[in-house]
């Protein structure tokens, strides 16, 4: 049963290995928080979804399951964007279209077509907090190299006098812009896939 | 804004896929050749421009009277959903021929960020029903643009001998990533320049 959760981290990993629901993961990069913020909205969603289409999987029709499946979405994604709208509204503001975005994120409807809708609800659960927590260590690996290289710094929640930005000396004086740039975001993802690519070629030969 | 600016801002300087990374999915995985890119090009500059109005008429005339915006994620992806199929079923009907080109792309066009991007994009921008329709059709032109070019790149990238861990995907990325250090050329001043 455990394996369904860790599957998602490392294996299976959304991004880096089945290369699904990447616009959000180069757009919202640039900033470490918004990794952070974005990868929480799409754990929320896909654990509402992949519970609602293991629990629906044998009252939704064949034919029609995909716009079933369409709506459940998109109503989790309505709570995170009202719910973000209301209690975060710089992050709301700063993600701007990725969030009503999500719901066309494939790898959420990828994992209620390929895994929810053939599985228990513990299974579902399990593999949704999995695939979820990937997806968003790979955004905040991403967001990592991103705003360190582009502008040498690393931003998360600001508490009271700190207000949330770290300043990386050496690279915050001169930083390669480009990284924070759309060009910089697509050159380290490839770079990044390459590695991971060369990473469990290693590990299958071993 | 004139449709002239609309045009050349969608297409070159906001181009959806290298600087807004809106329909990454297709771009990297219908690029291996240029028939089934430029397929995927038209068939989603196809339903962009549709959705685009039919979004705008369904935002003015019934969830703006009505108050409920707050359904509009909900409404334009089902509007889309079902839009994608009518087209497909019309298309099949009225020109064969167009279906076996266009076809095999119909489905996978719903689940493509761009063409809700688009609409959601249209309503924050406060276009009127004439822009929204333009901004469709300029967006299309942009994604059609840029996998063209990028499944050039790719088709000669096939001759080449590359590096193992990053044959496929990520060399396609990183020429993805040159491609839009390239567009990074057309900026604001464009617009200005040309326009005045």
């Amino acid at each position: 049963m455990l394996k369904e959760f860790t599957k998602g981290i490392f294996k299976k990993n959304p991004i880096f290995i089945i290369v699904l629901g990447l616009c959000p993961a180069l757009g919202v990069s640039s900033k470490f928080i918004n990794a952070i913020g974005m990868g929480a909205g799409v754990v929320f969603v896909l654990l509402g979804s992949n519970i609602f289409v293991s629990l629906l999987k044998n009252f939704i029709p064949e034919k029609v399951r995909i716009p079933a499946y369409i709506v459940i979405i998109a109503s989790f994604v309505t709570i995170v964007e009202m719910v973000m709208h209301a209690y975060l509204p710089s992050l709301f503001e700063s993600l701007g279209v990725f969030v009503p975005l999500i719901v066309v994120n494939c790898l959420i409807l990828g994992r209620a077509e390929a895994f929810a809708n053939r599985n228990s609800v513990r299974a579902s659960i399990l593999d949704a907090l999995g695939m979820g927590i990937g997806f968003t260590l790979s955004l905040m690996l991403i967001a990592l190299f991103r705003e360190v290289l582009g502008a040498g710094t690393i931003t998360i929640i600001s508490i009271g006098s700190f207000d949330g930005i770290i300043k990386i000396p050496g690279i915050y004086n001169a930083p390669a812009r480009v990284f924070g740039l759309s060009a910089g975001a697509l050159l380290v993802m490839g770079y990044l896939k390459a590695f991971f690519n060369w990473y469990s070629s290693r590990r299958k030969v071993s | 804004m004139s449709y002239l600016a609309i045009l050349i801002s969608f297409v070159f300087i906001n181009n959806f896929i290298l600087t807004q990374f809106l329909g990454l999915c297709p771009f990297i995985g219908v690029s291996k050749n240029t028939e089934s890119a430029i397929g995927m090009g038209f068939a989603v500059t196809f339903v962009m421009a549709i959705a685009s109005i039919v979004t705008w008429l369904l935002s003015h005339y019934i969830l703006i009277p009505f108050n409920i915006e707050y359904l509009q994620t909900i409404t334009f992806i089902l509007v889309i959903a079902s839009l994608v199929q009518f087209v497909e079923m019309v298309i099949q009907k009225i020109s064969p021929q167009l279906y076996k080109a266009l076809g095999i792309f119909l489905p996978l066009i719903t689940t493509n960020c761009a063409v809700l991007g688009i609409a959601l994009i249209n309503i924050t921008n406060n276009y009127n029903a004439l822009e929204s329709f333009v901004a469709g059709i300029s967006a299309g032109i942009g994604f059609l643009l840029a996998i063209l070019l990028m499944s050039n790149i790719r088709e000669k990238l096939d001759l080449i001998r590359v590096p193992k861990p990053l044959q496929g995907v990520p060399v396609a990325f990183i020429s993805g990533g040159l491609m839009a250090l390239a567009f990074m050329a057309f900026d604001r001043a464009l617009l200005t320049n040309l326009l005045g």
